[in-house]
This record gives structure tokens, C-alpha cells and sequence, in this order.
């Protein structure tokens, strides 16, 4: 750990935030991602089914 | 074109064409502003321009969906576009009428509501031609909102996230021309900047104000 | 050689991304990781911002994209009204939601920065009104594409938007500049390297940089994939109810 003398707060808080958004982002975006490929492949196997 | 204008004048002077509103809203705000910051008169007076500033822009915003709303619900706003007139006429017409009905009363009741707010005297004629010069380009930016949004239900707070960004620039020249005016101070190159970007909103804005108009009623 | 157009076929752009994606998004995490470490427990605090100069690794690349990922949604908006290719409006509309992540982390850890070094967490300086005005321009444009229903009018009102909201953002940028001169110090950096940044803090800010753009071109192409999916799924629907 390196030491962040008297700014320690600012540096981590700062660190934490834009982490923490990235990462939701990130999450969010590979969730939908997911769900979407889901989605469209169960629909399309129907729609083969069903001729 | 003409004949347009003249239709949309009527109907707005019309019983409830909304014509007083722009301006009662207008009052109003002015009215809050002392209960919200005090009864402090000194600071009434440097304030003053901003505000008025700030409530013509949200009276005008207000009176925007008017714009092509009630057109577009009775389909006469199809029959317009369909019409010989180009679209971009329309649309420019359609501004032009807005500020007759809306910004125009706003500019003349601008230095009565200055006196509530104690504008230092010196200021009402910055005040005055800030708001000629500025409230044309709120009219036709808003035009493009409305456009934008004309077939959304309930579009109305999505035509304000749209428009108050766009309405940027003008405001702040417009009240640092205001301001500047009442302070005393030269305002000569933030009304030349107002007037530049009215003029340049006016030349170009309705051809997009056209393209998004034709899309929505595709 | 194949045409750079080719691309604008959803089924081929899938397939391609699909192959890319995993390149990209891999390289993105170790850019990001490695430039973020070195620049957290590598580099020195400077003699006058402290430790508070390590925030930078995260201010101006997330300040950077959150520019260039306008400009590319402004290219895109462009390329569909010209040639009106849908992968291209939805990847700019894949791009928006990421673009105003990026600018409210600018403008977070500006805030963050600002408090010990300016002494105030918020000033009307121009670059951060500017940068605040941005991200009511991004929320405009996703609020726009989510209130409308049909693809191609959405994709048609969101382009033209973006091209109009391009000039103001402009625009508001002079006048902001106009109406109040900053504290915000000037570019610190620029392609010649200014001198302002001295070379410890710059390499693992590059690599950093570099992290943020691949972390946006991969989330792009994924969430671009995922809009043609969503889009796809809707047609067959809509196809499957007429039959």
C-alpha cells in the first residue's frame, strides 16, 4: 500500500466511485447482453419449431 | 404563408389558445424570486436581469408543446405538411407565430416586472434588447423541440431535458448582456454574440426542425 | 478486399465483433489494470498536489472518452442519415449510456480532486460547466431513444439530435468560456507532451488512456450486439403475430 499522506480519503474515494461505476457498467452491459442472446435464440428455435 | 401565421395568431388569441399564460407564468416567477431569497432589495437589484432572464426562458418553454400539439391531434398539422409550402416554411412559420404570441409579450412585460425587482434604471435598455435580440432563438430552438417530440404522448418534460441544453448558449449570452447593461458596464460583444446566434439559428435550425417534422409524420 | 461497409450487415458485424471481442475486452482489462496498479502504488505524489495527483489516472481518460464518445456517436449519427445503415444508428445508441457514465466519472473525481486542492467542490469554472452541460445532452439523447418506439424514427430524431446537440454543445463551450474564466488549468496534455506533466506521471496515464478506450470499444461492441439482438427478437415478434 502506498502512502497517500493527508489526501488518502480523496484519492480512495475517488478510486472506489469510478470503480464501482465501471464496473456496474460493465455488469449492466454483459447482463443485458446475455439475457438479450437468451432471449433472441429461445424465439428463433420457436420460430424453427413451429416451422 | 401568410395566411398560416395569421390562422395560428387567431387561434392563439382565441379562448384558450394559451396566450396569457406564457405571461401570467412569467409574473409569477418574478413574484416567487423575493419570497425565495429574501427581501433583501440590493440584491433584488443584482439579480434582477438573471431572473427576468430565466423566467421568460421558462414561460417560453412552457408554451412550447402548444406549438404543434393541437395541430397534430386534429390532423391538420398532416394536411400542413402535405400542403405546397415546404415544410421548412411551416416550420419557420410556426416559430414566427410562437414568438409573436409568446416572446413578444415577454420582451414588453419584461421592464414593468424589472421594476418589482428594483433593476437599477440604467439597465432596463440592455434588459429590453437582450430579450428582442434572444427570445426569436428560444422560439425557434423550441420549435425544434416540439418538432422532435411531436408524437411522443406526454412529451412534455422529455421537450424540456431536450430543449433547456440547447437553450444554453442564448441564456448565456442574453443575461450577461442583461447584466452587464445593468451594472453599468459596456455589453456591446455579448449582444453582438446574442444577435449572432439568433441569426444563425434562425438561417439553419428549421431545416432541421423540417427533417425531424417529416420523420415524425412519416 | 472487402469494403469497410460490409460491416453494416448486423449478422456479419456480429459474427466479426464476436471474434474481436474477446481480444478487445481481454486487452482492455489488462491495459486498465496494469496503467490503473502502476499509477496507484507506482508513481510518486507530487510535491504539490500529494497523493491527490494519482486521481488524474482516472479523471482525464474518463474526461477523454467521455468527449470522443460524442464524437463517435456523431460519426454514427452521420453515417446513418447518409447511408442509413442500422448497426450504425444503434451503435451510437449503444455508445450514449457509456459516454455518460464516463462523464459523470470526470466529473466525480474532478469533485473529489477539487475539494483539497481548489478548496471547493464545485466551481462554475468553464471546463466543468461545460463537461456538466455535456451530460444533460447525453441524458436528452438516451431519454429521446427510450420514448420512442419505432426503430427507424428513433434512429432518425436521435441522429439529427445528436448532429444539432453537437453544434450547441459547441457553442455552450464558447459561451461558458465567455461568461467565466476558470480555475481549470489548460490541457495537460496534448500530443507534443507539454511539459506540466512530467514523464512519471504520463506513461501509465497513457496506458491508462489506452485502457479507456478499449474498455469503450469493447462495451460498444457488445452493447451494440446486444441492440441488434433486441431489435432482431422485435421483428420476428411482430412477424410471428401478423402470421
Amino acid at each position: 500500500m502506498p502512502d497517500l499522506g493527508k489526501y488518502a480519503t480523496e484519492v480512495m474515494a475517488s478510486y472506489a466511485v469510478s470503480l464501482v461505476l465501471i464496473v456496474a457498467l460493465v455488469a449492466v452491459s454483459v447482463w443485458r447482453a446475455r439475457s438479450a442472446k437468451a432471449a433472441l435464440d429461445a424465439v428463433e428455435a420457436r420460430i424453427k419449431r413451429n416451422g | 404563408m401568410i395566411a398560416l401565421l395569421s390562422r395560428d395568431l387567431a387561434l392563439a388569441v382565441r379562448a384558450g389558445g394559451g396566450f396569457g399564460l406564457g405571461l401570467a407564468f412569467f409574473l409569477i416567477v418574478v413574484v416567487l424570486v423575493p419570497f425565495g431569497v429574501g427581501p433583501d432589495e440590493a440584491l433584488h437589484a443584482r439579480i434582477a436581469s438573471g431572473i427576468l432572464w430565466l423566467g421568460a426562458l421558462l414561460a417560453c418553454l412552457l408554451s412550447l408543446d402548444r406549438i404543434f400539439a393541437l395541430d397534430f391531434e386534429d390532423g391538420s398539422l398532416d394536411l400542413l405538411a402535405t400542403a405546397p409550402l415546404p415544410t421548412e416554411a411551416l416550420v419557420s412559420v410556426k416559430a414566427a407565430a410562437h414568438w409573436l404570441v409568446t416572446g413578444l409579450p415577454l420582451v414588453a412585460a419584461a421592464p414593468v416586472l424589472a421594476i418589482l425587482l428594483n433593476l437599477p434604471a440604467m439597465g432596463y435598455g440592455a434588459l429590453v434588447l437582450s430579450l428582442l435580440l434572444g427570445t426569436p432563438a428560444l422560439s425557434v430552438i423550441g420549435t425544434f423541440g416540439a418538432a422532435l417530440t411531436v408524437g411522443i404522448k406526454r412529451g412534455g418534460l422529455l421537450m424540456s431535458l431536450l430543449v433547456l441544453p440547447l437553450y444554453v448558449p442564448t441564456l448565456i449570452f442574453g443575461a450577461e448582456a442583461a447584466r452587464r447593461g445593468a451594472e453599468g458596464l459596456d455589453w456591446t460583444t455579448p449582444m453582438l454574440m446574442l444577435a449572432g446566434i439568433t441569426c444563425g439559428v434562425i438561417a439553419v435550425l428549421p431545416f432541421a426542425s423540417a427533417a425531424v417534422l417529416r420523420v415524425n409524420l412519416r | 478486399m472487402a469494403s469497410v461497409w460490409e460491416y453494416a450487415n448486423p449478422k456479419k458485424f456480429i459474427e466479426t465483433t464476436d471474434r474481436i471481442l474477446p481480444w478487445v475486452a481481454g486487452l482492455a482489462v489488462v491495459t486498465l489494470v496494469g496503467g490503473l496498479i502502476w499509477g496507484f502504488f507506482f508513481t510518486p505524489a507530487d510535491y504539490r498536489q500529494g497523493s491527490t495527483v494519482k486521481i488524474i489516472y482516472l479523471h482525464v481518460p474518463s474526461a477523454l472518452m467521455a468527449i470522443n464518445a460524442w464524437l463517435m456517436m456523431l460519426v454514427a449519427s452521420l453515417i446513418w442519415i447518409v447511408r442509413r445503415h442500422h448497426v450504425s444508428a444503434l451503435a451510437a445508441r449503444a455508445a450514449a449510456p457509456v459516454g455518460a457514465v464516463m462523464t459523470v466519472i470526470a466529473l466525480v473525481t474532478g469533485a473529489i480532486w477539487g475539494q483539497p486542492m481548489w478548496g471547493t467542490w464545485w466551481a462554475w469554472d468553464p471546463r466543468l460547466t461545460s463537461f456538466l452541460i455535456l451530460f444533460l445532452f447525453y441524458l436528452g439523447y438516451i431519454a429521446l431513444w427510450q420514448a420512442i418506439e419505432n426503430d427507424d424514427t428513433a434512429a432518425d430524431l436521435t441522429s439529427v439530435l445528436c448532429l444539432v446537440g453537437s453544434v450547441f454543445a459547441v457553442l455552450s463551450r464558447y459561451a461558458v468560456n465567455f461568461w467565466n474564466q476558470g480555475l481549470h488549468q489548460g490541457a495537460s496534455l496534448s500530443m507534443d507532451k507539454e511539459q506540466n506533466v512530467a514523464d512519471v506521471f504520463w506513461y501509465p496515464l497513457i496506458v491508462c488512456m489506452a485502457g479507456f478506450v478499449l474498455l469503450f470499444v469493447a462495451l460498444v461492441f457488445l452493447r451494440t450486439q446486444t441492440e441488434i439482438r433486441a431489435r432482431r427478437m422485435r421483428a420476428l415478434l411482430a412477424r410471428e403475430r401478423l402470421s
